[in-house]
């Protein structure tokens, strides 16, 4: 385990010098995107890594960019929002103003893929969504609102498939090989910098959404992490998590009622 | 070259034609069977437990797909979900992940192999099977290098030979096998 106890120390070396805390991530993971990290940089060993990032801070921001990035396509898991259509719009709708949470939005997709779903439900108007991430990169593409125009056969698949009303090309504009997201869509959406691991609730929700973050972080995180939404959410509020995520771990686990067990939506209900 | 046949786990990969020789391989194994086994076969995004099902129809042993933090238990043959990598926890548990596919893959072989290898080390039977493309070839050589023993399916007996073919040009699988081989030294194996 001689391995393992060289990361964990580099990672509380992490957390001493600059405050990013990994050490309650899942360990697999976070070593598998550090050393390709260091593949990617020609960076041998871990001593090398810790001597460059610890004295430099400009290289350090580039290696937690890098390894905090999260890949999302807009419409995963189309069932998801399909789920969402049915069981949660018709009572987010009977709220004056209604706030969402995105959290661990990386570099935008499901921010999107929401703002177009409310805006189809009449409901994006009297909405603010809060989009957030831990990665400043993903977030700047976030708000430049941009795709590959080579995602879009695959995007207009799970638009359709999540229920979507109108035809998905009405909400990009194509530019050569890009695409650019209809602006009005961006209107109602604040994105901003958070570390779920560690900065606090912010402002009540009434719809939580947070989908493969959770299973990057080990159980005592995942609680912690829970128990933060748990707070962040008003009564009766909803939270929805990835395909593969639960309330397992969570001590709030019975603060919830299931929702859609299969699409894993939750409501507060004490 | 001698088998061992002591264990403390069995990884396999697959990908093109694997769903034939893996029923072959798997459909004699006991309900008890002693050591866990943690499959990785390539599989569509869209299908959510179908491989399961079919496979359990077949099989004694149970089947499921992996989940999140589950604890890795002996007489059972884990399957990495449809779209996520899967990984081994060193405590015995396992992770998930949707990071950018490798080798065009999610699931892929040489996440499961290479994060196995570490926590198992010698105690780790790696075994590669039919398939199109060169994912698993890096697991196997971690696996070897890691102290463990590495099993590819012979390529004239695969549907598609690309897969354990790479693996073998790496050098570091110790014994081609035929299918019935592979199932026949599974069916010897005990626990370390």
């Amino acid at each position: 385990m001689v391995v393992n106890e060289e990361y964990r120390q580099f990672l509380e070396s992490v957390r001493f010098v600059y405050g990013y805390d990994f050490t309650e991530y899942a360990e697999a993971s976070v070593i598998r995107r550090i050393r390709s990290f260091m593949e990617a940089n020609k960076i041998d060993t871990l001593k090398e890594l810790g001597k460059m990032v610890m004295k430099d801070e400009t290289a350090f921001e580039h290696f937690i960019q890098e390894i905090t990035v999260n890949v999302t396509e807009m419409f995963r898991d189309p069932l998801f929002y399909k789920s969402l259509r049915k069981n949660v719009i018709s009572r987010l709708a009977t709220y004056p103003f209604i706030k969402v949470w995105i959290a661990g939005c990386s570099t935008g997709e499901e921010v999107y893929s929401m703002a177009i779903l409310f805006r189809e439900e009449g409901l994006l108007e009297r909405t603010v969504i809060y989009a957030t991430d831990i990665n400043q990169d993903a977030l700047q593409k976030a708000k430049e609102g941009i795709s590959s125009i080579s995602n879009m056969k695959n995007y207009t698949d799970n638009y359709l498939k999540a229920g979507g009303k109108n035809s998905f090309s009405d909400y990009y504009k194509a530019k050569y090989n890009s695409v650019l997201w209809d602006k009005s869509l961006r209107q109602n959406i604040v994105f901003s910098v958070h570390n779920l691991a560690m900065d606090k609730s912010f402002n009540e929700f009434q719809l939580i959404l947070c989908r493969n973050v959770l299973i990057y972080f080990n159980q005592t995180l995942q609680s912690k992490v829970i128990s933060l939404f748990y707070e962040s959410l008003c009564p009766f509020g909803f939270l929805g998590l990835g395909n593969k995520e639960s309330l397992l771990f969570a001590e709030k686990q019975k603060c919830f009622e299931e929702i859609d067990r299969k699409e894993k939506i939750f409501m507060k209900i004490k | 070259m001698q088998l061992r046949n002591a264990y403390d786990a069995i990884v396999i990969g697959a990908s093109a034609g694997g769903l034939y020789v893996m029923i072959r391989i798997l459909h004699d194994l006991p309900a008890g069977f002693p050591i866990p086994i943690i499959v990785v076969q390539h599989r569509s995004k869209d299908e959510r437990a179908l491989l399961e099902e079919v496979l359990q129809q077949k099989c004694t042993i149970r089947i499921k797909q992996a989940d999140e933090k589950e604890l890795i238990q002996p007489g059972t043959v884990y399957f990495a979900p449809p779209d996520y990598h899967l990984l081994v926890e060193r405590d015995e548990t396992f992770s998930l992940s949707f990071d950018a596919p490798v080798n065009y893959s999610r699931p892929s072989i040489d996440v499961l192999f290479e994060t196995a290898a570490e926590v198992y080390k010698e105690g780790l039977l790696g075994i590669l099977l039919t398939g199109a493309n060169k994912d698993g070839a890096r697991g196997i050589k971690k696996i070897r290098l890691a102290g463990g023993t590495t099993i590819a399916q012979s390529p004239e007996t695969a549907d598609y030979p690309e897969m354990p073919r790479s693996a073998i040009s790496t050098g570091y699988v110790q014994h081609v096998l035929t299918p019935e081989k592979i199932e026949e030294f599974l069916l010897t194996v005990e626990k370390r």
